[in-house]
């Protein structure tokens, strides 16, 4: 085993910390420590939390952790901002309101650019929620900014996924109809000190009703003032009795599958893209067939099958 | 404010000066830009007429000085009869150091004091705090407890200068401070006069000096409103500030449609917790910024007097003393360059002009060398020249509002007022002042300003001499105030003496009462009072405040 | 592979002019890097912890009021204690000139004033980077 993989196994920070950034670079480093780590995975709950801008998720995220903390437990936050598609830079602040956590020996926070294609997840987050996994955290907190795919891609990742909204913020309910609907396990009305929160929580209820009628399982509304610390401790008990849930359903393991075929889907799609379009001698042939695209010399689907031909081969 | 024939002569005419000189003329000589605009990226005309202002009517919109909307002025006389007092922002290090300093200015002319406070103080903390570390005296003087301010202005006449004091956050306890000073002075509350900054909109809109949520902070200062007109009537309770909001990098525009929107909560508030208007009204000012652009400055001023009185009209103020905007002007801090920083002298100047000229009631002129650290002695000095030579020298004082019916500055007096009314429009749609906060409105507009401003002055779109034009590699020859190492170490022993003489038992019951007080919707002034005459401490007081009410973190905007 | 360059932008200290960091944070973003901002208020350890835990290449230290001689100083002697000497950290602020060279002795590569051009602070971190 490396020293690296070895450091984070026993929870180093500076170990976790770097071999994040090797893996989220492609490093062949990281790649081999991941391979080691993979059987120390499993043990930690991994928590995904979506909303809106402004729904005052990072105060949540904050005051969640604290609970956890009290228990005693060991969190990972993993912050995802998405990258500007012109710059290739990104501005990550999610910390901004969790800096009263950066000197808990307990916490490990760290941002994330999406990176990746189509403002999906980065593949990376895959490798950083087994690196903190294994590094002995009992709680894993995945948070996203927005509604995309890459909202949708957490589900993938996370156990039990939240969906944070805000009463008044009348675009709130469409958020809902427009997709999200499916994917939250529970839904938190934030900032519930302000007016109009017993007419959203009635909303969210009653599409709540009809989505999972005949279901063994109706998705729970909680409501919270994450800044006041109100609603935490009844949120940290619904976020346990899910897992539980999915434990006595058997669903947990359906769902722990679910998770590493897309992750392996995702690895081997990295390859391939890695493998079609940077290597040295096959980029020049993809460039051609471009070329002959452009012209109309050839069309873009036998071109694919050109390629892929050459890869079967 | 034209007849109907004599406007269409002048419009014909202008078609013909287009057509005839002007356009023959740019042939030849064209104009160096395609678009001039202004720094809140206004287009300007190369010529303004009065078909720009042919809607205007004299009497209704313009008006004249000391009379609604007051437009032209607050007062009939302006500087014909009493100059602006000249009030330098000023200290540093130790109580001990800034006294000297005040005296010094006075002694040069000032005719008011206005005191900068170090981070520490800003922020209710002691010197002695674990926060506290480095920050001592650095950026203004430290004032932890009644005995700092006791120094602070020994041998100074508090019952005939006013003092300005830039606090917000323990706004409370540092009035308290200079109250029970001139208490044990002998000296009638009654008769001391001077302001309180007391603005927190904008520190959580831009200059970030909060201590708690913004629900305790507004209770506060609507606490030192009322305990103000009844106790302290010559007190300014606050001083709403644009200043910040322009440093923090918005357009003038901006600052003059965020503050007077803030001064316009404030009296929500108040009026809400039943206060008359008409009797806080008249205690509260304002304060802005003076900036490069020339024109576009003296048309905020002008705008935001009319806007005031308009709205305050609207809110039910009957006494004419509600109506009157007085502000307080400071040159921009954020316009000066720390290269070649003798040439900042005469920044200041034009803006210091701007300021005067659109009919400020105080005024600061920063010193030069401001781009590199505190203001040494000289260079304080020729900043409070600079004003007296604009009062004496210059003849700009002696009419009223000299700039008024220029059809330029009138467009954009008219112009600003209605951006102004644009940008209330969305805050409202976004909840309102707290709920726009919140939400980062204010805090990312001005990010943005900011950031476009910095850009074209990379790119050269924009000229700051000695930065991005005519620089020149030498080395820079400014004394730079040099602090007594000792202070800071002198104001610590203070503060355990104080611990310790005092009357104990006392302190104890009074910062048990003001913690009650404090969880009820009492006025806290009176118990703040018996605190800080007890000698409780800036930092000891402010803990309770914190305790009770909690902090402010900000939300993440950049 | 692709390497990104990421760094924390913070503000030590209490000082809350943060019209510099922003601006400075945003000028990094555009071109290219990863931007982690503190917000206001840091200690030292908050710095510090933070820089370790996101592995950044960069500390960009922001204070207007004065104290950098103790604040900036104290990051730059903590982020050696844990063995973080391979991390750039630069600063800016109403530096004075005396204080630079100073600044620079303890360990601040970069120290930059009012009047800097974002591009300047771009090619710095970008020429001098160590890892």
């Amino acid at each position: 085993m490396s020293d690296i993989a070895a450091n984070v196994l026993k929870g180093d920070p500076r170990s976790i910390a770097r071999l994040i950034t090797l893996a989220e670079n492609n490093d062949p480093v990281a790649t081999e420590a991941m391979k080691t780590i993979h059987e120390h995975t499993g043990d930690a709950h991994v928590i995904g939390i979506t909303g809106v801008m402004g729904s005052g998720k990072s105060t949540l995220i904050y005051e969640l952790t604290r609970e956890y903390r009290k228990k005693g437990l060991k969190v990972g936050i993993i912050a995802i901002d998405p990258t500007s598609p012109f710059s290739g830079g990104a501005l990550l602040g999610d910390r901004i309101r969790m800096m009263e956590l950066a000197t808990d020996e307990g916490v490990f926070i760290r941002s994330m650019g999406t990176r990746g294609m189509l403002g999906g997840l980065t593949s990376a987050v895959y490798d950083v929620v087994e690196i903190l996994d294994a590094s002995g955290k009992d709680v894993v907190i995945i948070e996203t900014v927005g509604v995309g795919q890459a909202e949708v891609d957490v589900v993938k990742i996370a156990d039990t996924t939240l969906v944070i909204l805000v009463p008044g913020l009348g675009d709130s309910i469409q958020t809902i109809k427009a997709g999200i609907m499916e994917i939250a396990d529970i839904y938190v009305v934030n900032k519930a000190d302000r007016s109009g929160v017993e007419q959203a929580v009635a909303e969210i209820e009653s599409l709540v009703d009809i989505a999972c009628s005949g279901k063994d399982r109706k998705t729970p509304v909680l409501t919270t003032v994450a800044k006041e610390n109100k609603g935490i401790i009844k949120l940290v008990d619904e976020i346990d009795n899910h897992k539980n849930y999915l434990k006595k359903t058997k669903m947990f393991d359906v769902q722990r599958r679910k998770r590493y075929e897309a992750e392996l889907v995702e690895i081997i799609r990295k390859r391939l893209m890695n493998f079609i379009f940077d290597e040295s001698t096959f980029k020049g042939k993809v460039e051609l067939l471009i070329d002959q695209i452009s012209k109309k010399e050839v069309d873009p689907y036998t071109a694919a099958e050109e390629i892929l031909g050459k890869i079967l081969k | 404010m034209f007849d109907k024939k004599e406007l269409e002569k002048i419009k014909q005419k202008k078609d013909e000066w287009v057509k005839n000189t002007y356009s023959e003329h740019i042939k030849k000589h064209p104009e160096r830009k395609k678009k001039f605009e202004n720094l809140s990226w206004n287009e300007i005309k190369g010529l303004y007429t009065p078909d720009d202002i042919s809607q205007f009517d004299y009497i209704k919109d313009i008006g004249f000085p000391g009379e609604y909307p007051y437009l032209r002025g607050i007062h009939p006389t302006k500087y014909r009869g009493r100059l602006w007092t000249f009030r330098q922002f000023s200290g540093f290090g130790s109580a001990e150091e800034t006294n000297k300093r005040y005296k010094y200015l006075l002694d040069h002319g000032e005719t008011g004091l206005s005191v900068a406070f170090d981070y520490p103080t800003l922020y209710g903390y002691d010197t002695d705090h674990v926060m506290s570390r480095g920050e001592f005296g650095k950026c203004g003087v430290a004032i932890s407890s009644l005995k700092d301010m006791e120094i602070l202005f020994n041998g100074i006449p508090i019952d005939k200068v006013t003092t300005s004091m830039t606090i917000n956050g323990p706004a409370t306890i540092v009035w308290a401070f200079y109250i029970a000073n001139a208490e044990n002075r002998n000296i009638d509350r009654r008769i001391i006069g001077g302001t309180i900054q007391n603005d927190i909109l904008k520190e959580y809109i831009a200059q970030k000096s909060f201590i708690f949520p913004p629900e305790p902070s507004m209770r506060l200062i609507v606490d030192t409103f009322e305990f103000g007109y009844k106790e302290v009537p010559r007190w300014n309770t606050i001083s709403i500030s644009g200043y910040h909001i322009r440093e923090a990098g918005s357009t003038a525009v901006q600052e003059l449609a965020f503050t007077v929107g803030d001064g316009l909560e404030y009296v929500k508030w108040a009026l809400k917790r039943g206060l008359n208007i008409d009797d806080f009204a008249p205690r509260l000012s304002y304060f802005f910024n003076a900036h490069n652009d020339f024109f576009e400055e003296i048309a905020k001023y002008r705008a935001a007097r009319r806007i005031w009185a308009k709205e305050m009209k609207k809110l039910g103020a009957k006494k004419p003393r509600s109506l009157l905007m007085r502000f307080h002007t400071q040159t921009a801090g954020c316009s000066l360059s720390s290269q070649q920083p003798e040439i900042n002298i005469s920044r200041v100047t034009l803006q210091a002009l701007a300021a005067v000229i659109g009919g400020t009631q105080s005024l600061h002129t920063n010193s030069m060398d401001e781009a590199l650290a505190l203001p040494s002695e000289k260079a304080a000095r020729i900043a409070l020249r600079t004003q007296q030579i604009i009062a004496q020298e210059s003849g700009v004082t002696d009419t009223v509002d000299p700039l008024g019916g220029s059809y330029y500055i009138e467009w954009l007096t008219d112009k600003m007022e209605e951006e102004t009314y644009q940008y209330w429009d969305k805050v409202d749609k976004l909840g309102g002042v707290l709920s726009a906060i919140e939400k980062g409105f204010y805090q990312r507009e001005i990010a943005n300003a900011s950031y476009k401003y910095q850009k074209e002055i990379e790119e050269k779109k924009r000229i700051v001499v000695g930065v991005n034009k005519y620089q020149m590699d030498e080395p820079i020859e400014i004394p730079i105030l040099k602090m007594d190492e000792k202070g800071e170490e002198r104001q610590i022993n203070r503060l355990k003496k104080i611990r310790k003489d005092r009357n104990n038992a006392k302190f104890e019951r009074n910062l048990i009462a003001l913690r009650k007080a404090a969880e009820s919707d009492e006025n806290l002034m009176p118990f703040i009072l018996d605190c800080v005459h007890s000698y409780a401490t800036l930092g000891e007081t402010c803990q309770v405040l914190r305790d009770v009410f909690g902090e402010y973190v900000e939300p993440a905007v950049y | 592979m692709e390497r990104k360059i990421r760094v924390l932008v913070a503000k030590p200290g209490l000082d809350g002019h943060d019209r510099g960091a922003k601006i400075v944070a945003r000028a990094l973003r555009d071109a290219g890097m990863e931007v982690i901002y503190t917000g206001l208020h840091q200690t030292a350890e908050m710095i510090v912890d933070t820089a370790i835990q996101e592995d950044v290449d960069v500390v960009g230290l922001s204070l207007l009021s004065g104290a950098h001689m103790t604040l900036f100083i104290d990051v730059t002697k903590l982020l050696k204690e844990k063995g973080m000497e391979d991390v750039l950290v630069v600063g800016g602020g109403i530096i004075p000139e005396d204080d630079a060279p100073k600044l620079k002795k303890a360990g601040i590569a970069g120290v930059f004033g009012p009047g800097t051009h974002c591009d300047d602070i771009v090619e710095f971190i970008k020429k001098n980077v160590k890892r």
